[in-house]
């Protein structure tokens, strides 16, 4: 049995900021925005008492890059923030991923685009969070479905960021950010912690770039004496710019490939009656629940229906997927967006024409009874 | 006194990418000069800046440095000093990642008097991108993007830097490197946010469109239009009128962010003592 605390009443984005600090995050620059803020609060409030830095930026540009500069220091650092918020923070995250400053960006998602929705639930930035910065470049996210999981997936962004030295997203949304619910979360003493890897080599011999079968480089701390630049143009092992198509042309296909490296431990997922189920749900975040209900609804009535919740959304679990969806009379994705994680799908799976997308947009969850009733519909034509 | 600076010059990334008679690599020498003097631990000092042709200076300087966003230098350095204070931090700027991109993160980290120096190398133009006009191109110069003439009013950077609340505020230029030098070694010494305009050339995309001559010219042209600030108190106003005023500006004692935060710590921690 895994050991448990004592249940308590916690809010998603408290649960997220709990985990961030029990995880050693260190320090959080933010700029206010709902559905969001109470994060920063409680890292406001939380982080002196143990030797952490909260700063409340000017704006997201300059609470992503404090971000940055902090993790530069060998400081866990993290950021939140929601749609108009996540927008501003795009060329950094890019900058992140050139230059591997592990960081986590928080997402509170809600209703866009511009200003949209601020307190109306949404999961629209789906693909924002694969490719809102410009460039081809490496990306984690993962969605919480619930509030014990939004602390889980917070330890795992955390993990991932410092293992593979790249910028992690939590996708949360408005729905999982500020729901109350009763949850145990697990004992501290139980916590896998990750840090990134220090130099092995003494200063002289050291570049910061070099990688060995890993395919993650070394990282010096600043104000270690190890004396390294870090610059988001095209750069060498030695981390100084370089204009040689040949090592820029290697230099980025690491960057690329060093998160499909680690895919297997990344995807993380959870299926529910899937065992026997002839039709399927493919969700994720704040739409499981829902989702979840349908089956059982739907089960009563004799329907062999199972769910495979994505928690880790990017890299896309392809192969995965594409097992699960094989033979299916039917594949649901129900998504508060027009079809974002259907479309990924689309791009995978064979049976194209069994995928059915339940989607709305108008700033309300999707209830079960919506599902329920697009699935029997559509059961209906089977 | 030069082998020192040699040392923290990273020689091997030599040459630098400026252009001939650029003035970046005055203003960078009087930077390392301040550093060198004041006997700072350059194992603990970190040199952060934006973008533009000013901004590689940190690829040339041997220190932890940190090459970061277009205007975003003042951003990635207040969490390098608020994570770590005990760190010696500069930023590089030029006139437009400073004050145009990058004008609002220097309002609030002077606002905050973080104890971060920075030195904005301000050649009057967007350099890097070849001589678009930038806040601190002067009323009725010529840019790429200003063909008929800058209609922009005259800006000055260390006034609205005052106005925010920085604590060490100064100006030199490329001509006048020992000021320029010992307004850094101030900068260096104020615990707070400290402020140095270091007037600087661009003969190429700047001096060449408005008629500035070679290099040395524009040197030739930066001392006769400059005087030391104490000298110019003493002038009327009409005399004193479109001169670049050189010498420390303001200075003022004010608590710094980074201790007050460290304070709080230090509260919680003897709470729970
Ligand atoms: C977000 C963004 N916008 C625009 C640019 C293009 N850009 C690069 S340098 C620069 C201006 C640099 O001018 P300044 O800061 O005065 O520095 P200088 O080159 O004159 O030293 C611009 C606009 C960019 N790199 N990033
Ligand atoms: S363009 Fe101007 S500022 Fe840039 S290197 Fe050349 S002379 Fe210097």
């Amino acid at each position: 049995m895994e050991k448990l605390r004592k249940a308590q009443l916690l809010q998603g984005n408290q649960a997220c900021a709990i985990a961030a600090l029990e995880a050693g995050v260190r320090f959080f620059g933010g700029y206010p925005i709902t559905p969001s803020t109470e994060i920063a609060e409680y890292m406001a409030a939380e982080l002196p008492k143990l030797g952490g830095k909260f700063i409340q930026m000017e704006d997201e540009i300059s609470g992503m890059g404090a971000v940055l500069g902090a993790a530069l220091t060998g400081t866990k650092a993290m950021t939140a923030t929601s749609g108009p918020g996540f927008s501003l923070k795009q060329e950094n995250i890019g900058f992140a991923a050139m230059t591997e400053i592990p960081c986590v960006i928080v997402n509170v998602q809600r209703m866009g685009p511009s200003t949209g929705g601020p307190t109306a639930p949404a999961q629209g930035d789906v693909m924002q969070a694969r490719w809102g910065t410009h460039g081809d470049h490496p990306i984690i996210a993962v969605s919480p479905a619930s509030v014990l999981e939004a602390y889980e997936l917070t330890v795992k962004a955390i993990n991932f960021s410092e293992k593979l030295r790249t910028p992690v997203i939590i996708l949360l949304d408005e729905t999982i950010g500020h729901m109350r619910e009763k949850v145990e979360l697990p004992a501290l003493e139980t916590l896998e912690l990750y840090e990134r890897k220090r130099p092995s080599t003494s200063a002289d011999k050291y570049l910061p770039y070099e990688t060995d079968e890993t395919g993650i480089p070394e990282m010096a701390d600043f104000g270690t004496g190890y004396r390294w630049h870090v610059t988001g143009l095209n750069h060498d092992e030695t981390g100084f710019p370089t204009g040689k198509t040949d090592v820029i042309e290697k230099q980025l296909m690491r960057l690329l490939t060093k998160v499909d490296k680690y895919q297997e431990e990344i995807t993380l997922y959870k299926t529910y009656k899937i065992e026997d189920a002839e039709y399927l749900f493919i969700t994720f975040g704040g739409t499981v629940r829902p989702a979840m209900e349908a089956v059982e609804i739907l089960r009563k009535e004799g329907m062999k229906i199972g769910l495979f919740q994505l928690q880790t959304i990017w890299p896309f679990p392809e192969e995965m997927v594409q097992e699960y969806c094989k033979d299916k009379k039917a594949i649901f994705v129900p998504e508060m967006n027009m079809g974002q994680i259907r479309g990924e799908i689309k791009k995978v799976v064979d049976n194209k024409e069994k995928l059915v997308g339940i989607n709305k947009i108008n700033g309300e969850i999707i209830t079960p009874q919506e599902i329920v009733s697009k699935v029997k519909e559509v059961a209906g034509q089977c | 006194m030069l082998k020192d600076i040699e040392k923290l010059l990273r020689q091997d990334k030599m040459p630098h990418i400026w252009c001939p008679g650029c003035g970046n690599g005055i203003v960078m020498k009087a930077m390392l000069e301040a550093i060198n003097s004041t006997g700072i631990d350059t194992e603990k000092t970190v040199v952060v800046s934006g973008i533009g042709c000013s901004s590689r200076a940190t690829g040339y300087m041997n220190f932890d440095t940190l090459h970061t966003t277009h205007g975003r230098a003042l951003a990635f350095a207040t969490g390098v000093k608020l994570a770590k204070p005990e760190l010696n931090v500069f930023v590089v700027t030029g006139d437009g990642d400073g004050s145009a991109i990058g004008g609002n993160h220097l309002i609030h980290a002077a606002r905050r008097n973080i104890d971060i120096n920075v030195v904005m190398f301000n050649n009057n133009i967007y350099g890097m991108t070849g001589g678009q006009y930038s806040p601190l191109t002067p009323h009725g110069k010529f840019a790429t993007t200003a063909p008929y003439g800058n209609f922009d009013r005259t800006f000055n950077i260390c006034d609205l830097v005052k106005g925010a609340g920085a604590t060490f505020i100064g100006r030199g230029t490329v001509f006048h490197t020992k000021i320029l030098t010992e307004l850094i070694k101030g900068a260096i010494e104020n615990k707070g946010f400290s402020f140095v305009e270091a007037v600087s050339i661009c003969p190429i995309s700047y001096g060449r469109r408005n008629k500035m001559g070679t290099a040395p010219q524009m040197m030739e042209w930066l001392k006769k239009n400059s005087m030391p600030v104490k000298a110019a108190e003493k002038l009327g106003p009409e005399k004193v009128e479109g001169k670049i005023l050189v010498g420390e500006l303001y200075k003022e004692e004010a608590p710094e962010f980074t201790q007050k935060y460290d304070e709080l710590i230090a509260r919680f921690q003897k709470g729970a003592e």
